[in-house]
Order: structure tokens, then C-alpha cells, then sequence
């Protein structure tokens, strides 16, 4: 790690304005992506301006048709949240899913979209479940905000406050998990939202990105038969020392498969 | 009187409240006055020429004390590391050994190799000023893998060695083997790769050296196996400094599996730079550069042959194997693919006649050295992936096979130099297949059809050799040290012990198994026994701890120092009551004369010895203080027979592991829960090199792929099952406890018995390991597709 300046931010208008300040500065949240890569000397910014104490940043409210998680959320809380398994237990359950035990008890929903690893899990649930970004400055579409591997449609010195999930029919994830590391080797997100189905993958490709042919055939008939004979092209796909593109292109199939079974459950 | 014997007695951890409660002394937690901190600037690349190294701006850098490089150090007239085994070719030639420098010399040869070192005040200081240490590369290229090493053509690491080849060795009787296999009824072939592993040991490697000007001696805290042969490497071998005045201290050390017996670069430069700007230097790995600069294990590319007559009795093996040995020649590099290696081949089996050939390779990767198991688990694996093949090739129950194949009758002499003494694989086996319930296994494999799965039931029956000995056998085969260990017991006043084991402890509690050892023979409570090791001031002497060695070793060289301490008790015994000295007899802590009721307990003899108004003078010395030196006549033979069962998902490949069962004889238990804990540890490495682990280096950059915890696996706890765990007792025959060692077994016999599984679950002859899900995916894929 190199010297950096860090400083507790108040509010959210506060980290704004050192971030105006500073444009090398960065936001810190629970720092499982950002403190890893400083100590690998691998990202070294100035200043680290810490979003740990923002209260208006942080919670789980559920008005039965959204469910609205503060940036600053822990993956564990969104995991053990009640109002999340009731209305989206598939939400919690990939939290659930995420690193390890000291990971989810650091890392927050804000953290892991802003920094959009293409293995994240989260980027699947914000996709698949057509949730909305909102930020200090306006509301983005899930669909818009991820741009690619490690990009995301934030404009600098933008800050995410919350995420807006609506509330979906039924839903289920499904992570074949990378050995090593743990996260997502591919995972998919199927939502049948009451008015249409979303498919999710992360994991897979370079950024997450939605099926639309399995979205089709889910659409005309809810079952795993629908999918199963649905490939993605291998093409484009992520290829590294723990699974070639082929392999993934095949896992997306039998997770979407197997996420779809699941939400019938 | 109650027996004071606790030996076979699961006693709980002595050392375990200091670890649990944060009071371990590691290392790093060391803190001498003054401290400096070292940090290397290593090799980006895999081969390269060194054209000049700048590194001026970093000595001016904010806190740094120096700056060395390779030139320092040839100045210094610091040697290389020495290699502990000289092999002999099969032309009578010595192997050839390229010098191994402490700190690069115009060349490096792999990623990671030790460069540079700055030393600085803070460790922070140390690393901004390594960023400016400016290196001149023209860079080679490079090759990785041993097969590619050897073709024409191929980048040469070392000019003695144009062909990249350390030497090739042969075992056994090739002409007799040849003529076998020409007429055999049945033939199997193989070929596997015995995958490169990485060792990670929780504590990193670390190393402070403090030199005393007013002393004019040096004391070295390192992380270590063996503390006194980490001395006489360096001392003599490396710095030419006087062995009597460097001290060195391996306090608690948080797991080794071979990588820390090596004297390595890092702690001659720590040694040396605390003289030379007279503070104390201290150097502690990250993870990042533990994986490319701690030992590695296995690499081996082997054809393996086995010819059986009509009814599956095993007429004679055939093997050949490149061992791909990295950059440099580690400390005990050159042995472990032959003598620990070849050497184990005829495994449980009364195969009459083996081959052996082994190719050692140079490559331009990290320098591989053993680790658990060291040349067993590679045997291991070839013999017994054999012989499942076999068997389901000849369509004979892989577990009758091997039963009409087991050595029944002992001492047995292999065809490869090892002679046993003592086993019984029947037992072993008959427990492994109880515990298992292989009868129920057909309605398993029912049960699993029904969901979906493949499920497939796998053996092995591993044999190792523990404790290898004996000096005069192993100097024959090449061997540079002796292979013995030193125990000394002090007996105090007040009949309380301090044992000094040359032993040493690294998570395998001997301060525990040894006090029981010493409290059961010399009748005394386990609290008053303390066992100290890991110090070369303390201790007299000692090999260290590696290949299973501690307890049929270091316990009985303690074994034979107790029993001169009661030899000499009976003395002092024999004069307090005024008995002929074969008269007294000694059992539960007293000292009786036979067939009266005089009697003296150990603790009064103890006081009389510190104490002796009333002594016999003219006959003894007083003081109760002894040691002893134990060379083995012979290896120690542990054995046993693992049964796994996996289900495999045919959609995605992904194999979990159903039920593992191991039954080990390691002779005599001293302590039941530290033996489990041992096998439970083994098998878990076996499992990881079977299914997850595996080094990976970029074949044209020579790049290491695997180079942090994000990429290469090691198993966590839930990716193993509950253990099913018994032993069998044979006792070895040739030392006083009858013990055989534990350490390394699961991690020997794990792998095959997992891969046999596993291609049985999905019906395929050959599989690579790690058998990773995508792996298994494309078996079964191309088994499909054939
Ligand atoms: C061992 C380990 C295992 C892991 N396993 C998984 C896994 O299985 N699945 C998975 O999905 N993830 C995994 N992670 C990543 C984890 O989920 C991180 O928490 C997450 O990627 C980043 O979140 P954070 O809160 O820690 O963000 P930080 O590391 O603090 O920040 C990440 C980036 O986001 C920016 N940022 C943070 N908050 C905001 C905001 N509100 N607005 C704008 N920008 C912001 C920061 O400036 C920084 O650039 C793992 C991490 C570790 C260390």
C-alpha cells in the first residue's frame, strides 16, 4: 500500500464535495475490492473518502412492491434481512452466496456494483430482477448501468445511494462458484417478474448480460424444459486457467436450468 | 499403584492453549531492538539476462539503510546454497549441479528469484525504495515444462546442464523387466502427470538475522524445519562463519510440509546484511511471494507399465518419469524423485521384478523440493492407478486384486532396495471395506442413478517409508548429512524433566505425544515433563522433522536417553538402599529392590543425584542429565487402505466426495486425536492435489498463473467429507515405541484412491488431475462423443 489521506465523509453531499475536490480521490465502502488492490500496490489513490458512517446510506425498506437497499447495505445484512427473504429470497440468498463470512460482514450492494467486477454476483441481481440505480444525481436503469468489465455508467465523482429492486413473481439464482476464489465461475439470475421473464448471467462473459432467447421461451412457458436446449455462444465469452468459454457457454445453460426449477419451488 | 502409562491415550494438546489464545511466538512476532526490515526485489520474468542493476536512487530513498544485489554477495565471497543429495547418474556420473546463488548472478531463471534486497527503518520505507531498484533485462525465452526441456532446442537454464537434464537415474533390472512384459498374459499402461503443487503453509516464510558486535555472533530467528541443519548448511557450506557463533532459534512455526526444511537465499541475506549495517534485519514473506519463491512439490510426467499373468498376479512394473525440478537444485531436490520415489514402487505388493527410470529436469520455475509425502504420494499414485486399471481391465474386483497381490510374509525385500519389516494389508484392507460398507455400495450406486448421478467407489493401498535411515545406507545412495536425531533429557532436583528434541514442532504437537512418551516410561506425571525444541543453543544437536520421521526418530533417541537416565537412577537407587544394583528394579515412577518392599520413588533419587551427601561418590558423577544420538537400522513401513466414494454431476462435472474411509497401521499410537488430526490434515492435501490444486505456469511467458489465493485452490473445510478414520497395529519392529510416523500418509494415499473414484463414476481410464469440474465435463463429454 502507498500513503493516502483518509477521511469520514458526514453525508452524502460531503463525499460528494471532496470528491469534487479531489478527482483522484476515491470512495471507500467496505473496501473487500478496493483495500485488496491498494495492497497489491495495484490502485493507488491520494485520498480515501469513507462512506462508513452515512446513516442515510444504509438499510432495507420493503413497500411491497419494491424492495429499496441502501448502498452502504452489508452483503450480510441483505442475507439475513427477513423483509428480503419474504419478498425476494432470491436476493438474499446470493448475498448469501457472496465470498466469505468476513466479506459479507464488510462488503456493501453499493460497493460491489460501483466497482462492477465481471464475476460478481450482484450485477446478476441488479440485471435479472430490472432493478433501478439511483444516485446522487439521478435514477438508472439497470440495463444502462453496467457498461462492461469493471465499467459502469456512473460519471466521476457520482455516488450511488441506493438500489430499488421491484418485487418479482418468483425468481432464483444459481452460482457455480470459481474453486478458488469463490465467486461466480457463471451465475444466473431468471426472474418472471409477472409481466416478463429476465435472465441474468454473471460470471460468464466480460460484464453481465441478459439471455434474451431463454427470456423468450420462458416467456411462452415457466419451466427448465425451456431452457434446456438453449446455448449461449461461446463467443466473446470469458476464458482463464479455471474454465475455458465452453465451458461456461454450457454452465449458463444448466444454471438457467437449474435456476429456473428452483423459483418453481 | 496406578499406572502412570498414558501412552494410547487421546491427551488434549499441551501447546494448543498458547496458539489458541494468540500467545504463540512466531517469527514475525519476534521483535529485536532496533529491527530493520528487508524486502527482496524479484525476477518479473522467467528467464533473463541481468545486463545492470541500478540501484542508487532506491539507497537514497527515505529510511533505507543498503541496497545489495548478486555483486555484494559474490564480493562478500558468500557461496550458493548447497544440494544435500548427490545422485549418481546411470553412467557413473555425479548429477550435475548448477551453483544455486543467494541473491541472482548476471541471470534469472525464474519468476520470483531473489534479486535484490532493500533494507530500510520501516517495512513500507523497504518496499517504495524496492520500486527503485532499476533492473536491466533482455529477456530469453523460457520453458517450463520438463518433456519441453529436454527436446532440442529448447532455452538452457545453465551452461554445465545444455540439455537441461540434472541426471538420469535408473533402479531395478530393466533386462529381466523387458523380457517379462513380453510374454505377460496382461498388460497395463498408463500415463499420468503428477501434478505441480504449491505448499502454502499458514505462516509464511520469515527470517531475522541480528549480529552482536559486542558478542561477535549472530542469531538467526527463522521459520524452519530443522534449525541445526538450516546452521551447518550456512555456516559451513554457504558463509564460511563459525558454526559456534550463530544461534539459531525456529520458535512456533505455523506449518512447513517440507517448504521450510530448505536453507533458502532469503535467511544467508538476512544473516550476513545484519553485520554489515550492524541493526538487526527482518524479512517476512507475503503470500504473493511465497508462491513463487517457497518450494514447490511433485511435477512428474510418467509412463507406467504392469504386466499380470492370467489370474491378475503382478509379474513386474515398468516405469519412467521426468521429474521437472524447477531453476535450481533445492536442498533435498535431487532425492525425492528417486529414492523416495522408485523406491516405493513395489507399494503392498510382491511384484517380483521393477524398473524405474527417472529423468531430473531443469525449468525455468520455481525450485521444487518435497512436500508431504515427498516421492511416496508420486509411487503411491502410479501403483495404485495401475492396479484399479488393471483390475477393471481383467474384469477382477480391484479390491481381490490386490489381496492376491499383498506381501504376506515379513522382513520382505522388494525389488527396489526397501526391506520391510513388518505389515498386514489384509487387515487394513478387510477394516477399509467394513467401514466403508462396501457391500452396501450397489444400492448406493442404485440410489445415486436415481438422482441423476454418477457415482463411482475407488481404492488405495499406500505404503511409505518413514524415517528414513539408516546413515550409513542413505551416504551409500548419496546422502551429504546423517540421518539420526539427538534427544537429551535433564532431569532437575526436584525430578521435574526438560527434554530437548532435535525434533522439531510445526503443528504436529510434540510437545505433547513426546511428554507422554517420557512421563509413561519414566512413571511421572505428563505435567512434569516439558519438551523443548527448535533452539541450536538449547539442544545439542538435531536432523529436524520431515518424511514422518519425528517420533520413530526423535522419539527414540529420547526413548534411549530416559533409559540411561533410569540405568543411572538405579545406580543412585541401588546405594540409597543398600541394594546390588541388579537387584533394583524400576516401574511407575519408583525404584523397588526385587522381592522386598524397600523402595526409593524417582524424585528422591533425582534430589539425591543434585543433593548427594549420601552418594557413591567413588562410583558416579552426580547430576541426572542425559543424552543419546539414534541412527534406525531401517525405515519404518506405514501402510494402510483408503476406500472413496464420489458422486458425480454429469451436467457440470463437479465431483463431491461421498464418503472417504482410511485404516492406517502406523505401528504403535502414541496418541490417538493427534494422529487422527494428522491423517484428517494429509487426506485434505490428497484431496486438494486430487480435485482443485494445481501450479500453473504460462508455457510461453513462464508467467505463473497461479500465483495468489484467487487462483490457485486450495480446499477449504466444506470441500471434504467427514472422515471415516481407524488404524490397525503392527508395530515396527526395530525400535523400542514400535511406532512408524503419521505425518504424511493421507496426502500419499489419497489422490489414487479419489481418481479411481472418479473414473469409475464416469466410466473413463485416464484422467488428469485436478480433476476439476471442467475436466470431468470433457471425459465425460468425449466419452459420449467415442
Ligand atoms: C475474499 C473475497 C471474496 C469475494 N467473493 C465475492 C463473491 O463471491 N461474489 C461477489 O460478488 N463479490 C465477492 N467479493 C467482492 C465483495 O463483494 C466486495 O465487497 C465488492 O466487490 C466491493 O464492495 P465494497 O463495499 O467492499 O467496496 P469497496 O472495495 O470499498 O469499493 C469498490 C469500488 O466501488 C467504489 N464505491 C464504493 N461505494 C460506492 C458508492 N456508493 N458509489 C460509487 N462508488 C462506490 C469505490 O470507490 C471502489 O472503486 C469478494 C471479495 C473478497 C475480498
Amino acid at each position: 500500500m502507498y500513503a493516502f489521506t483518509y477521511r469520514k465523509a458526514k453525508d452524502v453531499k460531503d463525499a460528494a464535495a471532496g470528491l469534487a475536490k479531489n478527482a483522484d480521490a476515491k470512495l471507500l465502502a467496505g473496501g473487500q475490492s478496493l483495500i485488496a488492490a491498494m495492497k497489491l500496490r495495484l490502485s493507488a489513490p491520494p485520498e480515501l473518502i469513507d462512506l462508513g458512517t452515512i446513516s442515510e446510506l444504509r438499510g432495507i425498506k420493503s413497500d411491497g412492491k419494491n424492495v429499496v437497499i441502501g448502498a452502504m447495505t452489508r452483503h450480510a445484512e441483505v442475507a439475513a434481512s427477513t423483509d428480503v427473504k419474504k419478498a425476494i429470497p432470491a436476493l438474499a440468498y446470493l448475498a448469501s452466496q457472496i465470498g466469505d463470512r468476513m466479506v459479507r460482514n464488510m462488503g456493501t450492494l453499493g460497493g460491489a456494483i460501483a466497482h462492477n467486477d465481471p464475476a460478481a454476483d450482484y450485477p446478476a441481481a441488479v440485471v435479472g430482477l430490472g432493478a433501478t440505480v439511483e444516485t446522487n444525481k439521478r435514477k438508472i436503469d439497470a440495463d444502462a448501468f453496467f457498461k462492461g468489465i469493471y465499467e459502469t455508467a456512473l460519471d466521476p465523482g457520482e455516488i450511488i445511494t441506493s438500489v430499488s429492486f421491484p418485487i418479482p413473481k418468483r425468481a432464483a439464482y444459481m452460482k457455480f462458484k470459481q474453486p478458488a476464489s469463490r465467486f461466480a465461475m457463471v451465475g444466473v439470475m431468471v426472474a418472471d417478474t409477472g409481466k416478463d421473464v429476465r435472465v441474468a448471467v454473471t460470471g460468464a462473459g466480460p460484464c453481465v448480460f441478459r439471455v434474451k432467447e431463454m427470456e423468450q421461451a420462458l416467456g411462452k412457458k415457466f419451466a427448465p424444459d425451456s431452457v434446456a436446449n438453449i446455448k449461449v455462444p461461446d463467443k466473446g465469452l470469458n476464458s482463464d486457467i479455471h474454465a475455458s468459454a465452453e465451458y461456461r457457454a454450457h454452465l449458463v445453460t444448466v444454471m438457467a436450468k437449474r435456476a429456473v426449477e428452483a423459483a418453481l419451488k | 499403584m496406578a499406572s502412570m502409562n498414558i501412552i494410547g491415550t487421546s491427551v488434549k494438546r499441551t501447546e494448543d492453549y498458547r496458539f489458541l489464545t494468540g500467545g504463540g511466538q512466531y517469527t514475525d512476532d519476534v521483535a529485536p531492538h532496533h529491527a530493520t526490515y528487508a524486502v527482496f526485489v524479484r525476477s518479473p520474468h522467467a528467464h533473463a539476462k541481468i545486463k545492470g542493476i541500478k540501484t542508487d536512487k532506491a539507497a537514497k530513498a527515505r529510511g533505507v539503510h543498503a541496497v545489495y544485489t548478486g555483486d555484494d554477495i559474490a564480493k562478500a565471497g558468500i557461496n550458493g546454497l548447497p544440494c544435500g543429495w548427490l545422485i549418481t547418474d546411470v553412467n557413473g556420473q555425479p548429477m550435475k549441479e548448477p551453483p544455486y546463488p543467494v541473491l541472482a548472478q548476471g541471470k534469472v531463471r525464474h519468476v520470483g528469484e531473489r534479486v535484490a534486497v532493500v533494507i530500510a527503518d520501516t517495512l513500507h520505507e523497504a518496499r517504495d525504495a524496492a520500486e527503485l531498484v532499476e533492473v536491466d533485462y533482455e529477456v530469453l525465452p523460457a520453458v517450463v515444462n520438463g518433456a519441453e526441456a529436454r527436446k532440442k532446442g529448447a532455452p538452457v537454464l545453465h551452461e554445465i546442464a545444455p540439455d537441461n537434464t540434472c541426471y538420469v537415474w535408473a533402479i531395478g533390472d530393466k533386462a529381466k523387466v523387458d523380457d517379462v512384459f513380453k510374454s505377460a498374459a496382461h498388460t497395463t499402461k498408463l500415463e499420468f502427470v503428477n501434478n505441480r503443487l504449491i505448499p502454502n503453509a499458514i505462516e509464511p516464510r520469515a527470517a531475522i538475522g541480528n549480529y552482536s558486535r559486542a558478542e561477535d555472533a549472530y542469531t538467526l530467528h527463522v521459520a524452519s524445519q530443522n534449525p541445526h541443519v538450516e546452521r551447518l548448511l550456512m555456516t559451513a557450506f554457504v558463509m564460511g562463519l563459525p558454526e559456534h557463533k550463530v544461534h539459531v532459534i525456529a520458535p512456533d512455526v505455523g506449518g512447513g510440509f517440507g517448504s521450510k526444511i530448505y536453507l533458502y537465499g532469503e535467511d544467508v541475506v538476512v544473516t550476513w546484511a545484519s553485520k554489515q549495517i550492524n541493526r538487526p534485519v527482518k524479512w517476512t514473506a507475503d503470500r504473493v511471494e511465497s508462491f513463487s519463491s517457497d518450494a514447490h512439490g511433485r511435477d512428474h510426467v510418467t509412463t507406467a507399465e504392469l504386466a499380470l499373468d492370467k489370474d491378475g498376479k503382478f509379474l513386474a512394473m515398468r516405469v519412467h518419469t521426468t521429474a521437472n525440478v524447477g531453476a535450481y537444485l533445492s536442498t533435498f531436490a535431487s532425492c525425492v524423485p528417486t529414492i523416495l520415489y522408485a523406491t516405493l514402487l513395489a507399494g503392498q505388493y510382491t511384484t517380483p521384478v521393477i524398473y524405474c527410470e527417472v529423468t531430473a529436469v531443469f525449468t525455468n520455475t520455481t525450485p521444487v523440493d518435497a512436500y508431504r509425502g515427498a516421492g511416496r504420494p508420486e509411487a503411491t499414485y502410479v501403483v495404485e492407478r495401475l492396479v484399479e486399471t488393471a483390475a477393471r481391465e481383467m474384469k477382477i474386483d480391484p479390491a481381490e486384486i490386490r489381496r492376491r497381490n499383498f506381501i504376506k510374509e515379513f522382513p520382505y525385500q522388494t525389488p527396489v532396495a526397501l526391506l520391510y519389516d513388518t505389515g498386514n494389508y489384509n487387515a487394513t484392507l478387510d477394516a477399509a471395506t467394513k467401514l466403508g460398507d462396501v457391500a452396501g455400495y450397489a444400492k448406493r450406486k442404485e440410489q445415486s442413478k436415481a438422482r441423476g448421478k454418477l457415482r463411482g467407489i475407488g481404492y488405495s493401498c499406500y505404503i511409505e517409508a518413514c524415517g528414513i535411515a539408516p546413515s550409513s545406507v542413505a551416504g551409500s545412495l548419496g546422502a551429504r548429512a546423517g540421518l539420526y536425531e539427538a534427544g537429551e533429557v535433564r532431569v532437575h532436583p526436584t525430578g521435574k524433566v526438560t527434554v530437548f528434541t532435535g525434533s522439531h514442532s510445526h503443528g504436529q504437537g510434540h510437545e505433547t505425544t513426546f511428554a507422554q512418551v517420557v512421563a509413561s516410561r519414566l512413571g511421572i506425571p505428563m505435567d512434569d515433563v516439558h519438551i523443548v525444541h527448535g533452539d541450536t543453543s538449547k539442544i545439542l544437536f538435531g536432523m529436524g522433522t520431515y518424511g514422518s520421521r519425528s517420533i520413530a526418530v526423535g522419539g527414540t533417541a529420547i526413548v534411549k536417553a530416559v533409559d540411561k537416565v533410569i540405568a543411572k537412577g538405579k545406580k543412585i537407587a541401588a546405594h540409597l538402599m543398600e541394594a546390588a544394583e541388579n537387584d533394583v528394579e524400576f516401574s511407575d515412577g519408583i525404584f523397588r529392590v526385587t522381592g522386598t518392599d524397600k523402595q526409593v520413588p524417582f524424585g528422591q533419587v533425582a534430589l539425591t543425584a543434585y543433593v548427594p551427601h549420601n552418594y557413591p561418590h567413588d562410583k558416579l558423577e552426580p547430576g541426572l542429565n542425559e543424552n543419546a544420538f539414534y541412527d534406525p537400522s531401517n525405515f519404518t513401513f506405514p501402510a494402510g487402505s483408503y476406500v472413496c466414494e464420489v458422486e458425480v454431476d454429469p451436467d457440470t462435472g463437479k465431483t463431491s466426495i461421498e464418503s472417504f474411509v482410511a485404516v492406517d497401521d502406523f505401528g504403535k499410537i502414541i496418541n490417538p486425536m493427534i494422529v487422527e488430526g494428522q491423517v484428517q490434515g494429509g487426506l485434505t492435501q490428497g484431496i486438494g492435489q486430487a480435485l482443485m490444486e494445481g501450479c500453473r505456469y504460462d508455457s510461453a511467458s513462464g508467467q505463473l498463473l497461479t500465483g495468489t489465493l484467487t487462483d490457485y485452490c486450495l480446499p477449504r473445510a466444506e470441500d471434504v467429507p467427514h472422515f471415516k478414520i481407524d488404524t490397525r497395529e503392527t508395530p515396527c519392529t526395530h525400535n523400542p515405541l514400535g511406532v512408524k510416523g503419521c505425518g504424511e500418509a493421507g496426502a500419499i494415499g489419497a489422490p489414487a484412491a479419489l481418481m479411481n473414484a472418479i473414473t469409475d463414476a464416469i466410466g473413463v481410464r485416464d484422467l488428469a488431475m485436478p480433476a476439476t469440474a471442467e475436466t470431468v465435463w470433457r471425459a465425460i463429454a468425449m466419452k459420449k462423443a467415442a
